[in-house]
């Protein structure tokens, strides 16, 4: 059988999904429209899970229209593409099955948004068209914008909707000039196409500027400093149930896009070396920055969008190895964290939808009753931090490995135990009321007082918002203890980063070559590393809730408050920012290749 | 080739972005995001140009005599631009509610979202 027809089935159901919702919300109850909208979710999934099996270890390449590659867009699906979609499947019917509770309103705008989003998704992680890419990309994005705002009679979910419009419609028309320029100097606009175009010719200044161009929409979209500014308020404002989609899909194929176009398209015609120094150096600030200000906050939401942007540092350095380990070894931790930050993005909102308020400090204690949300929120941070068994573990642990130097993997155990410890010291605090609320606050931060609620302050936790955590939480178990998921990504990897065999699938559809990725599993370093990191975490979170850190405090406090002062909530701050990112990503990327 | 079309295209990108970061009132902040778009249809189209070519339109019978301008850059303009109204349009919605929750819209005196 010719598995060509399910690629675009997968992109297609999710769409149809949503034109159904719509037509149907006019004349029917709510719970029918909860009902369709989570089956076309399920029946992504479903869709999704066939193609990673039809997949295997090769790609699916499907000519739409049966166009020639050289003039009609195709579609690929490899392995982490293919993971990426049916990620971004699950969460979507996990945060439908979240909502079913959580909004008043009887509106399906939210059901029919989120199938839309999750069609961008999945097109995006399957498109072989440099084109299409932007336009599933802008799909996304649309889409994207509006669920921020969803809350439209609250001021700051306006505000922050607004400025990640903006700033990333702004990132999406520099990529459109980049591919602009690579259409003139070639003539194609496909992944492959445009790779075999550019090989042997070299890279000159126009094809530079035009990768400078491409990717910094796709660095905007995966919330690399200095393009990161819009994650935070996007994150604290959007409902949790999104957000949860934000951080774990979203964000992370913004990183996909990026890698993806370099190694298809710029792979023969940029020195690997500049490309790897330029992204390692551009994650490591991402991940240290991420870090520092999740640490630094009191708004639980945007705590964890801070770590969302820590964590993408750390995916990013992974990936900049542009070996296929890895890229295995950030697919896991990906897929972990995934699991893990929309746990704690869903227990957030059940905060927010018991009382009214997402701020650390005002929650202090008062998060005592509620169950097995508590134990389930320590245990979600401990896993942030990298605790065996979990997929972010077995991640970190295959990523440290892959980046080799000494100085690399200090930086995943201290980020990854900083940003554990913040989610720990929060769970801590709210939860069992541990150490005395802190009293002093900086005015340029924001509090979680102000949050709307969401939800309608239920008395018991229902079901449906505590079924979802615990799918994703043992999701994210089963990534770090089922061998096959680490082997299938192995193999992903290799195919990922293998520019040769994607132009020869797409040109002439041959099978991949079958030389199995040596497996990757855990070792005794890899605990070990997972294990220092959660017992950093620990150590760090009980310092911090019983405020014992004297003249270091003193001393971070100034430049803690310019960080602070620095993400302003101004738009065109945002914008000043990416222009100056261009700027410094040009300068890294172009001027080695001058003469 | 002439250059000047290029240097519109990427002066009007530029100009735009200039104008988001400079604004003081978001609806001129979204308008301001247009004409940086505007600069994306004007590159995209002196792509495709060439000089004393027709249009790309060939009817049943009556194939154009000598060359056409390139309908690829004209199919992703028209795109660009389905894309360019949405955007638009929910970014000015966003900023109706902006005036009404706020008060205000400019964006040095929105301050609920820091750190």
């Amino acid at each position: 059988m010719d598995p060509s027809w399910l690629p675009p089935t997968v992109i297609a159901i999710p769409l149809i999904g949503a034109c159904l919702v719509l037509a149907l919300a006019q004349h029917t109850p709510r719970l029918v429209v909860d009902v369709a909208a989570l089956v076309t979710a399920l029946f992504t999934v479903a869709g999704g899970a066939v193609l990673l099996v039809v997949v295997g270890a090769g790609r699916v390449v499907t000519r739409v229209g049966g166009w020639t590659p050289q003039i009609g867009i195709v579609l690929v699906a490899d392995p982490i593409g293919t993971a990426l979609a049916l990620l971004a499947a699950i969460l979507t019917a996990c945060a439908l099955l979240y909502t079913w509770r959580y909004f008043d309103s009887a509106e399906a705008h939210v059901h029919v948004l989120l199938l839309l989003f999750l069609a961008g998704m999945v097109g995006f992680a399957l498109t072989a068209d440099l084109f299409d890419l932007f336009v599933f990309f802008e799909l996304m994005g649309a889409a994207a914008y509006a669920l921020t705002g969803h809350k439209i009679e609250e001021p700051q979910a306006v505000h922050g909707g607004f400025a990640f419009g903006v700033v990333n419609s702004l990132g999406a028309y520099f990529s459109l000039t980049g591919i602009a320029l690579l259409y003139a100097r070639t003539g194609r606009l496909g992944l492959a196409p445009l790779g075999a175009a550019l090989t042997g010719r070299g890279a000159d200044v126009l094809v530079l500027a035009a990768m400078v161009l491409v990717l910094t929409g796709l660095l905007v979209k995966a919330a690399i400093v200095p393009f990161h500014f819009w994650l935070a308020d996007a994150h604290a404002v959007a409902p949790s149930p999104v957000c949860a989609l934000f951080s774990g899909v979203m964000a992370p194929l913004g990183l996909y896009g990026v890698v993806r176009v370099y190694v298809t398209v710029f792979g023969a015609a940029v020195p690997a070396v500049v490309a790897h120094r330029t992204l390692v150096g551009l994650g490591v600030v991402t991940a240290g920055l991420g870090a520092v200000m999740c640490l630094a906050q009191r708004h639980l939401k945007r705590m964890l969008a801070y770590s969302t942007i820590a964590h993408l540092g750390l995916f990013l350095v992974g990936m900049a190895t542009l070996s296929g380990q890895g890229m295995a070894g950030s697919m896991v931790y990906l897929l972990g964290h995934a699991g893990v930050k929309g746990a704690l993005f869903l227990l957030v909102g059940l905060l927010l939808a018991r009382h009214g308020n997402v701020d650390e400090v005002g929650l202090h204690g008062r998060g005592r009753a509620d169950g097995v949300a508590r134990w389930l929120f320590v245990l979600a941070a401990l896993a942030l931090a990298g605790l065996p068994p979990f997929g972010t573990g077995l991640g970190k642990a295959i990523s440290e490995e892959a980046a080799e130097r000494w100085w690399l993997v200090g930086i995943f155990v201290l980020v990854s135990a900083a940003t554990g410890g913040a989610a720990l010291r929060a769970g801590l605090r709210v939860h069992f009321g541990l150490g005395k609320p802190p009293t002093d606050a900086d005015p340029d931060t924001t509090s979680g007082e102000d949050e709307a609620q969401e939800g309608r302050f239920p008395a018991r936790i229902p079901m449906t918002m505590v079924v979802p955590v615990v799918v994703l939480l043992v999701g994210a178990v089963a990534i770090g203890v089922v061998p096959a998921v680490a082997d299938r990504l192995a193999e992903g990897g290799r195919l990922f980063v293998d520019q040769a065999g994607y132009l020869e699938a797409v040109t002439h559809g041959a099978a991949a070559t079958q030389t199995p990725a040596p497996a990757r599993w855990w070792t005794l370093s890899g605990v070990a590393l997972g294990v220092l990191s959660t017992a950093l975490a620990v150590t760090l979170a009980l310092l911090a809730v019983h405020g014992r850190f004297g003249w270091l405090g003193r001393l971070l406090d100034t430049p803690l408050r310019t960080l602070h002062r620095a993400h302003s909530g101004h738009v065109g701050d945002y914008v000043a920012w990416l222009l100056g990112g261009v700027a410094v990503l040009s300068g890294l990327l172009i001027l080695p290749a001058l003469p | 080739m002439n250059m000047f079309p290029y240097l519109v295209g990427g002066w009007l990108l530029l100009v735009g972005c200039l104008g988001v970061v400079r604004s003081r009132d978001l609806v001129h902040t979204v308008v301001c995001v247009s004409v940086a778009q505007s600069g994306t249809y004007v590159l995209l189209v002196a792509v495709g140009y060439q000089s004393g070519a027709a249009a790309p339109v060939q009817g049943e019978g009556t194939p154009v005599p000598g060359p056409v301008v390139d309908p690829v850059v004209q199919a992703l303009t028209l795109t660009d631009i389905v894309v360019s109204a949405t955007v638009t349009a929910l970014l000015l919605g966003l900023v109706i509610q902006i005036a009404k929750l706020h008060g205000t819209v400019d964006p040095d005196r929105l301050n609920d979202l820091r750190g």
